[in-house]
């Protein structure tokens, strides 16, 4: 019970980072659907946006001259706008690709395979 | 017990949990349902991290905004046979092994700098940060209007450092108009080029 106790630092927020990272790289490397890709980008963005936020935050830190202060929040807000317009163009060339070949399988994208 | 602590564990084992639970189900549209939950809990995390603004656009814009498009296209998408698709077990295994090792990096990396784990010295001056900590949208949006006024005790030759984000805003509005314009373009229906190539 020593986690209820003692106060929330730096390396807690780093590990569920990393843990969302990781579930995302295997997404991406395991899923078929391409939609299951794209949900694996999302999580990857997303454990990145956990370390920003927590390298930023004063309550986790302390005031130090080293934090990156807002910055981090600033670079946050950066990533979720890209994280949606990468989906919207991700999910545009899927229903693209499925209306053309009838399929969201990423192994029957091979078209272009020399 | 500390309330800060609790809450942060009860976000954080939700967060993860749905994120694993979102790479072991081979059904899409859980996927896309435990992605909600586990976006939904970082939310929290955000909030608890002091980021009240981040936090409410990771709702609003992710959330709200994202994760609608993605269920639309899970929705669009849908077949009988596309809902589940499976890898083979043996590709799993070598996933497990390079995921396994990635997730080993990253945590000893995480646990590696002393600062970043919490002292004693370190908790004092994040009470004194919580007794007075801001709302953060003020901050932001000056921020992003070129103008820091949130560096008030940073020493003056690190000042110009610490600029405003003007031109990478007006990037990324740019580049997001540019980006829906052509993926409306993409995602159009094509049955008029179709019916003129016929003639």
């Amino acid at each position: 019970m020593d986690l209820l106790t003692q106060p929330v630092g730096i390396a807690h927020y780093l590990v569920v980072g990393a843990i969302l990272f990781v579930a995302g790289v295997v997404c991406m490397a395991t899923k078929r659907n391409a939609l299951g890709v794209l949900m694996g980008i999302e999580l990857v963005l997303n454990g990145a946006n956990v370390n920003f936020v927590a390298f930023g935050s004063e309550l986790l830190r302390g005031r130090s001259e080293s934090s990156i202060g807002l910055d981090g929040q600033a670079i946050a807000l950066f990533v979720i706008v890209l994280a949606a317009a990468e989906a919207a163009v991700a999910l545009a060339i899927t229903l693209n690709f499925y209306n053309n070949h009838a399929t969201v399988d990423v192994d029957r994208a091979d078209e272009l395979k020399g | 017990m500390n309330w800060h602590s609790f809450f942060f564990l009860l976000f954080a084992l939700i967060a993860c949990a749905f994120a694993v639970a979102v790479v072991l189900t081979s059904n899409i549209v859980r996927m896309a349902f435990y992605l909600t939950l586990s976006l939904g809990a970082t939310a929290g995390l955000f909030f608890l991290a002091g980021a009240d603004f981040v936090g409410a656009m990771q709702l609003l814009i992710y959330v709200g905004g994202t994760l609608v498009l993605l269920i639309f296209g899970v929705m669009l998408t849908a077949q009988a046979h596309f809902i589940t698709m499976k890898i083979e077990r043996n590709q799993w295994v070598i996933v497990a092994i390079v995921g396994g090792s990635l997730l080993f990096l990253l945590l000893t990396a995480a646990f590696r700098v002393p600062e970043w784990r919490l002292g004693s010295e370190v908790a004092e001056s994040q009470e004194a940060a919580a007794s007075h900590s801001r709302p953060t949208a003020t901050p932001l949006g000056m921020a992003l209007l070129g103008v820091r006024v949130d560096t008030e005790e940073v020493s003056e030759e690190k000042q110009p450092g610490l600029a405003g984000y003007l031109l990478p805003f007006e990037i990324i509005s740019v580049h997001l108009l540019v980006v829906l314009i052509g993926s409306a373009y993409l995602a159009r229906a094509k049955r008029r080029a179709r019916s003129r190539a016929l003639e």
